[in-house]
């Protein structure tokens, strides 16, 4: 394609592509916009009109705003701890050679097949019920008293649930990693008198850092949107997020026109906190 | 000190033995060159040697010491590898400081010993780089720079030219002998090119499928190899082998000539051969020539020899420099 012609013949090839993706993504942002100066409720669609900024204003001042806000952090800080912790373990044991590797790795990925609404119910009915659950069981077999994971902590506990689908992309992609560290680095550490502990530390870790950044952008992007997890949970009122409060304006208050003020506001702060966390990787990376 | 005593080495991967019984004498301050075609196990022989692979049997002496089960880092010894294996995300100066920082060795001592290496190598001016900012042959300096800190009692080299361009090579070959000079330290050097083991060792050890085939001088296994593979191995080209009359003639199953030793004439002589191809190189001319009866041979004229493909040569071996094998490939005296 180093030719003019061929690089106007590129042009018109990928060119249905780029409208029908371009229409996928503008024309529901151009709606929702559209929306979002609208005083528009579905209790009484007839009383509609424009609004100007007030459904901005009112999502803003919603008594669930600033701890939704807060819960949307925490929740992204919560899972990447567990899954970059967890996914450095993990992939540093299954770097060993072990009878089975091959089953046993295919199972460590497993859970990132399962949908996020079927393994929330999973989690919820078999693992964290406090009657039936399995850490009932455990509680009550050392006499202990189950704890009520949703109503005690149920920032944590959808923490632990959407943590325990996100460990297997962070395991894959820090296996990998590991995979690629060169042989003779382990020979030289060892000569050197490096031991376990300083070898992680000083070589093993370094290695990491940039596979780990990678994994922090693109858990972040997709973590800021969590959903089924609370919903399924029913913790919404609890530790919602800011895509649950978009949710609860649109179902439980049949409000579209702040629903989609809401959603625009979730949009520009994903945008903001992804083109910060591009930046910071992409030096990362340069380095 | 530094003397170095392997005593009935093995190694046995699963049921295929690597290393078959190696007995080896190392004396302070040799330069010691492992040479070898490639999976003959020399690499296998420095590992067992450094203590990165477990000997199946046989031990391991340094200085008169078992250290056959003595973990890699208190043998005293230093490796250079063939990937330089040098840490990416540290400075040169880091990366020399490594193994003094895992000795807990105190700060203005580092400092002190990195400088001295750093001038020893004249790497004064990359200290701060990272390895990936720096040539093939600087990393390579690095790499020597983190064995010499260590104040080895011996120093072990993984094929540490072969990732470099030919003048480089020659380069790196000379800073080594030098180094070798100047510390007096015993080192060990595994290559499988034999020009580099020629020019570097005092001594040298020959290994083929495990097994030591045969040690010496340089010049003692060329002028003396003990059996054919050593023979072939040693000199280039490679030398010219022959069986049959010429051989039974002198009494052997098999007869050696290198090159150098064949005297060359257009009119009579023992063998005719015709030639095949002459390689001219200016200092040498390399003749390819058909043997009647004999079969291949290569023969090697100082200077620009007037031979062309297709002429009619004559070629007769100095008969001191012949070498006669028996039937097992063994040097018959």
């Amino acid at each position: 394609m180093a030719t003019r012609q061929g690089q106007a013949l590129g042009r018109l090839a990928v060119a249905p592509a780029v409208a029908a993706l371009a229409a996928w993504s503008i024309v529901p942002l151009a709606l929702a916009i559209y929306y979002a100066f609208l005083h528009y409720q579905l209790d009484n669609p007839d009383n509609t009109f424009f609004a100007g900024w007030s459904n901005f204003y009112y999502f803003v001042t919603d008594p669930f705003f600033a701890k939704d806000l807060f819960n949307t952090v925490a929740l992204v800080l919560l899972v990447l701890a567990i899954t970059i912790a967890g996914g450095v373990l993990l992939a540093i044991l299954l770097d060993r050679p072990m009878w089975g590797q091959g089953i046993v790795r295919v199972m460590v990925i497993s859970p990132f097949f399962i949908m996020p609404t079927v393994s929330a119910l999973v989690w919820k009915n078999l693992m964290m019920h406090p009657v039936y659950g399995f850490f009932a069981h455990v509680w009550r077999a050392f006499g202990l008293t189950p704890v009520d994971w949703f109503a005690s902590i149920p920032l944590l506990s959808v923490g632990i649930i959407v943590g325990w689908q996100w460990l297997p992309f962070a395991t894959l992609i820090l296996l990998t990693a590991l995979q690629s560290l060169d042989l003779e680095q382990k020979d030289a550490a060892q000569m050197d008198g490096a031991g376990t502990v300083d070898f992680f530390r000083h070589i093993t870790l370094p290695h990491l850092m940039r596979p780990i950044t990678v994994v922090i952008l693109i858990e972040t992007i997709f973590l800021l949107n969590v959903f089924a997890e609370i919903k399924v949970t029913s913790v919404g009122g609890l530790a919602g997020n800011l895509t649950y409060l978009v949710f609860s304006q649109l179902n439980d208050a049949n409000d579209v026109g702040e629903a989609a003020a809401g959603g625009l506001i979730a949009v520009v702060l994903a945008n903001l906190v992804s083109a910060f966390l591009v930046r910071i990787v992409g030096r990362n990376l340069e380095a | 000190m530094g003397s170095i005593q392997l005593k009935g080495v093995r190694k046995d991967f699963g049921t295929v033995a690597v290393i078959k019984g190696v007995d080896l004498d190392i004396k302070d301050g040799e330069f010691v060159v492992f040479v070898g075609p490639s999976g003959c196990g020399k690499s296998t022989l420095l590992r067992l040697i450094a203590g990165l692979e477990d000997a199946t049997g046989g031990q391991v002496l340094i200085d008169g010491k078992d250290v056959t089960e003595v973990g890699p880092s208190e043998r005293g010894l230093a490796m250079v590898f063939q990937s330089y294996a040098l840490y990416p995300h540290m400075s040169v100066r880091k990366n020399i400081a490594f193994p003094l920082m895992m000795a807990k060795t105190p700060k203005d001592q580092i400092d002190a010993k990195v400088a001295k290496a750093a001038a020893t190598l004249n790497l004064g001016d990359y200290l701060d780089r990272r390895p990936g900012q720096l040539s093939g042959g600087q990393r390579q300096r690095v790499a020597i720079g983190r064995a010499i800190v260590r104040d080895p009692t011996a120093f072990l080299f993984d094929e540490p030219l072969s990732n470099l361009d030919a003048a480089l090579r020659v380069q790196m070959r000379v800073e080594i002998g030098e180094l070798h000079g100047q510390l007096k330290k015993t080192m060990i050097y595994v290559t499988h090119d034999q020009v580099e083991a020629m020019t570097m060792a005092d001594k040298i050890v020959v290994l083929d499928k495990g097994a030591v085939a045969q040690v010496g001088s340089p010049l003692t296994l060329y002028n003396k190899p003990d059996n054919l593979f050593v023979a072939r191995f040693i000199g280039s080209p490679t030398m010219n082998v022959l069986s049959g009359a010429a051989a039974a003639k002198r009494g052997a199953a098999s007869i050696g000539v290198r090159p150098e030793h064949v005297d060359v004439s257009t009119t009579a002589g023992e063998w005719k051969a015709k030639v095949r191809l002459a390689e001219h190189l200016g200092s040498d001319t390399f003749v390819h020539a058909d043997v009647e009866g004999a079969g291949q041979m290569t023969v090697r004229r100082e200077g620009e020899a007037a031979l062309h493909a297709g002429d009619t040569i004559y070629l007769t071996p100095q008969e001191p420099r012949v070498h006669r094998f028996d039937a097992a490939g063994l040097r018959v005296a």
